[in-house]
């Protein structure tokens, strides 16, 4: 194989490992879909759990899925139908988590981290600027 | 003292890990605490196994605690803690209601069949519907729900005699000191 073909081929095998999640396609209304699809964006799978439900292609999340379009149809708003699944799984679901104290470590820790360091710099840069001798002193002498 | 910042913050850091670490050691990654611990177990209704066109209630399994073992035919993990759920059946402690999850009915007799059923009655769940009631992501999960109807523990993945020794067990000790 020419290398060229290699990696097509191989690139051809990453991509047989993808599948593609299942979704509904009876939407009722545009409404509906843009609803569902967002929701399902909101919530985690459980099973694979670094994917959205909109990603999944567990079993599971099928049903899940089938359970939101459920819920949509039977007039529930979105708060509603995200608590309906965090009673049942907990906060895990939530592909975002909430902002609430046990999670502010979590959402505010990376910008307090990033403040801390850029006070770090700044400090080492302001030091190294007074601590450095001034412009070295013109030496004419010096032959190039 | 500025030049031991970077190795400050370095063990900062390196405790930080550390701690995670620790704290994490011993559990499954996959494991989702269940929201039900302290709860009503979910209202179901579902068909009787051994006569589908019986339904079983929550309001039919209360009055003594039982185990809710969600096993599949096509589950793997199901077949190791067989043996260990008969144990549990066999020991006349506790009620063990088979939860027959997304399994093809003839499959699961034939599963049945051939390693033996260990539950005192099997509901069926044909499309994984009420499994999210429970909060079900997977097979196997054993529930423990008491006289009551509440939901007391959970286990994820297959349960090891371990599990129940140092779980099941002290934990229904206390169910029937509560009694």
């Amino acid at each position: 194989m020419n290398p060229l073909r290699r990696v097509l081929f191989l690139l051809a095998l990453l991509l047989a490992g993808s599948v593609a999640a299942l979704h509904p396609k009876d939407f009722q209304s545009p409404e509906e879909e843009a609803r569902y699809r967002a929701l399902a964006k909101e919530l985690r799978c459980v099973m694979c759990q670094n994917q959205s439900l909109a990603d999944s292609p567990a079993g599971v999340a099928d049903d899940m899925r089938r359970q939101v379009l459920a819920l949509i149809r039977e007039g529930k708003s979105d708060a509603e139908i995200t608590a309906f699944f965090q009673t049942r799984y907990g906060d895990f679901i939530l592909y975002r988590p909430e902002v609430k104290p046990v999670t502010w470590a979590l959402w505010f820790g990376p910008g307090l981290l990033l403040l801390v360091g850029a006070g770090v710099v700044v400090s080492i840069v302001r030091r190294q600027k007074t601590d450095a001798p001034a412009a070295p002193p013109a030496d004419d002498r010096q032959e190039w | 003292m500025g030049r031991w910042l970077p190795l400050g913050l370095f063990l900062a850091l390196a405790v930080l890990l550390g701690v995670g670490v620790v704290m994490n050691a011993g559990k499954t990654q996959t494991d989702i605490d269940s929201p039900l611990i302290g709860q009503p177990a979910p209202d179901f209704a579902l068909p009787d196994f051994a006569d589908p066109a019986t339904t079983v209630r929550k309001a039919d399994l209360l009055g003594k605690p039982y185990l809710v073992n969600i096993w599949a035919s096509w589950c793997a993990s199901c077949r190791v803690e067989h043996p260990v759920i008969t144990d549990i059946a066999n020991s006349g402690r506790v009620q063990v209601v088979g939860y027959n999850y997304k399994d093809a009915p003839e499959d699961a007799a034939r599963w049945l069949q051939q390693f033996g059923n260990p539950f005192h009655r099997i509901i069926v769940d044909l499309e994984g519907a009420a499994a999210i009631d429970w909060g079900i992501y997977g097979a196997p999960e054993t529930f423990l729900v008491d006289a009551n109807g509440i939901v007391r523990w959970k286990h994820v993945g297959p349960v090891t005699p371990e599990v129940v020794e140092t779980q099941l067990w002290p934990l229904l000790n206390t169910l029937e000191a509560e009694r």
